[in-house]
């Protein structure tokens, strides 16, 4: 238990960068994955098809091929970052995207269709609609799921550690090989730094859906 | 059939067709609506009523035909087709208030977003509607909280913030408890009265009796009667109108 004590500053750091990475990353995912859930049912065909090839690749496929992507091939592309965070970043991001696109679009679907209708024959265009009548309510039912979306990204962002970028993950990394003798006491302390970060998001997301749940 | 010169008809429908996969729904539809006309569309279940009536602002696309609304060609998509929609009224079975939004706000948003009525503006509009239909002390709550009878008013008060050239009523009435059927037929009566140009789909034959100027009777996606009120109810032409009135005399 000793080295967890000694290491607190080790843990409070890496609490905090992994905090940073999660906010950041989940920021940009609910941002980008709403764009991408609006482009899924909008009119242009276009759109669509591309929001669902790029929900359908991301979503499938592991999220240490994003890391790898972010970190390895596009510097190789010529993309060039002054730390492994904003490699990082772009991989959460992106792979979270297709998540929360995928809940929102879910959402959006369970709006009933009366609503845009409505909307419409009142004169409303498509965009109007949609920021209007349909997110509002979507997002409402969405919140537990997002919720949950964001809680698995806290924890993804432990491959992070593995692509040098020092988290909590990275910093119990270190730790554990600095003390040969007490790793189970290093790992049971990241687990617990880790859940002083996800439980709270999980009581939350119960307390959320209560109060957002609309009468109808 | 009393069909008028399209030129001085304010919704003309002309050999407009539609299908549902091998269904035809709407068979060469041919209908001229004036302007202060108030026409009831009736007739038995899947006979294409309610498709014609989300036709005509083009909640339903149609595979062929011409819809024209005061002398402009109703446009497939995007912009047009939006400030076209925002000149038609549209009343739905199920209201359809917007579920997030309080009563004054469900009527506010059109005016506001749509055609850039100022906030303070919109709003006295939407309380002298709201009154009108006779929910204005409902103006703050949310549409969840109000009985049908009471919500499908306050959909009709959100259509006619848009000033609209016509109103279409998709069964205005069939999702209500007979107790609140009323009270929604009088503040459309009064429309009708106060020369709005209507399209009623609907049960309601008192409705049609007393509001209507004309009755069209539509049959397997066909108009097969288009008559005064009197005349058809006394007097129907169509076997296929002859058999409907019979059935909803015996209930």
């Amino acid at each position: 238990m000793e080295v967890i004590i000694e290491n607190l500053p080790l843990y409070w750091d890496g609490l905090l960068r992994t905090l940073f990475l999660s906010a950041v990353s989940g920021i940009i995912a609910l941002i980008l994955g709403t764009l991408l859930a609006a482009a899924r049912v909008s009119p242009v065909a276009a759109l669509r098809g591309f929001s669902t090839v790029y929900v359908e690749v991301l979503r499938n496929t592991p999220l240490t091929i994003a890391f790898f992507f972010a970190a390895i091939v596009l510097p190789r592309l010529g993309v060039r970052f002054e730390q492994f965070e904003v490699a990082a970043i772009i991989a959460l991001s992106a792979y979270t995207a297709a998540f929360v696109a995928e809940a929102v679009r879910s959402g959006v679907n369970s709006v009933p269709l009366g609503q845009a209708e409505a909307a419409r024959s009142i004169g409303m265009k498509f965009g109007q609609v949609l920021t209007l009548i349909i997110l509002p309510q979507a997002l409402r039912t969405v919140i537990p799921p997002l919720i949950n979306i964001l809680i698995a990204l806290v924890k993804n962002s432990s491959v992070a550690g593995a692509f040098f970028v020092l988290e909590l993950f990275g910093y119990g990394r270190q730790m554990a090989n600095a003390n040969g003798d007490q790793v189970m006491a290093v790992l049971l302390g990241v687990a617990f730094f880790y859940l002083l970060l996800t439980v709270p998001l999980g009581i939350l997301a119960s307390t959320v859906e209560r109060k957002v749940a609309i009468a109808r | 059939m009393t069909t008028q010169a399209s030129g001085d008809a304010l919704v003309s429908l002309n050999g407009v067709n539609k299908h549902y996969g091998q269904l035809h729904v709407l068979r060469d539809i041919n209908l001229q609506v004036r302007k202060g006309e108030v026409v009831v569309v009736i007739g038995p279940s899947g006979s294409g009523k309610s498709t014609l009536c989300r036709a005509i602002n083009r909640l339903e696309t149609i595979d062929n035909g011409d819809i024209s609304i005061d002398g402009k060609h109703l446009p497939e998509e995007g912009k047009q087709l939006a400030n076209l929609r925002a000149d038609v009224g549209m009343v739905f079975q199920s209201f359809n208030l917007f579920a997030h939004k309080t009563i004054l706000e469900n009527v506010t948003l059109g005016p506001i977003k749509v055609k850039g009525v100022s906030k303070a503006e919109a709003e006295k509009e939407a309380m002298k509607l709201l009154e009108r239909v006779g929910v204005g002390h409902q103006a703050p709550k949310l549409p969840a909280q109000l009985s049908g009878g009471q919500q499908q008013r306050v959909a009709i008060a959100r259509a006619l913030a848009m000033k609209p050239k016509v109103m279409l009523f998709d069964e205005p009435t069939s999702a209500l408890d007979p107790e609140m059927i009323n009270e929604v037929l009088d503040v459309m009566i009064q429309l009708a009265k106060e020369g709005m140009t209507m399209i009623v789909v609907t049960h309601e034959m008192g409705f049609a009796r007393k509001a209507a100027d004309r009755v069209v009777f539509m049959a397997d996606g066909q108009i097969v009667e288009d008559t005064q009120p009197e005349e058809f109810f006394t007097n129907p032409q169509s076997n296929r109108a002859k058999d409907f009135l019979s059935k909803l005399l015996t209930h």
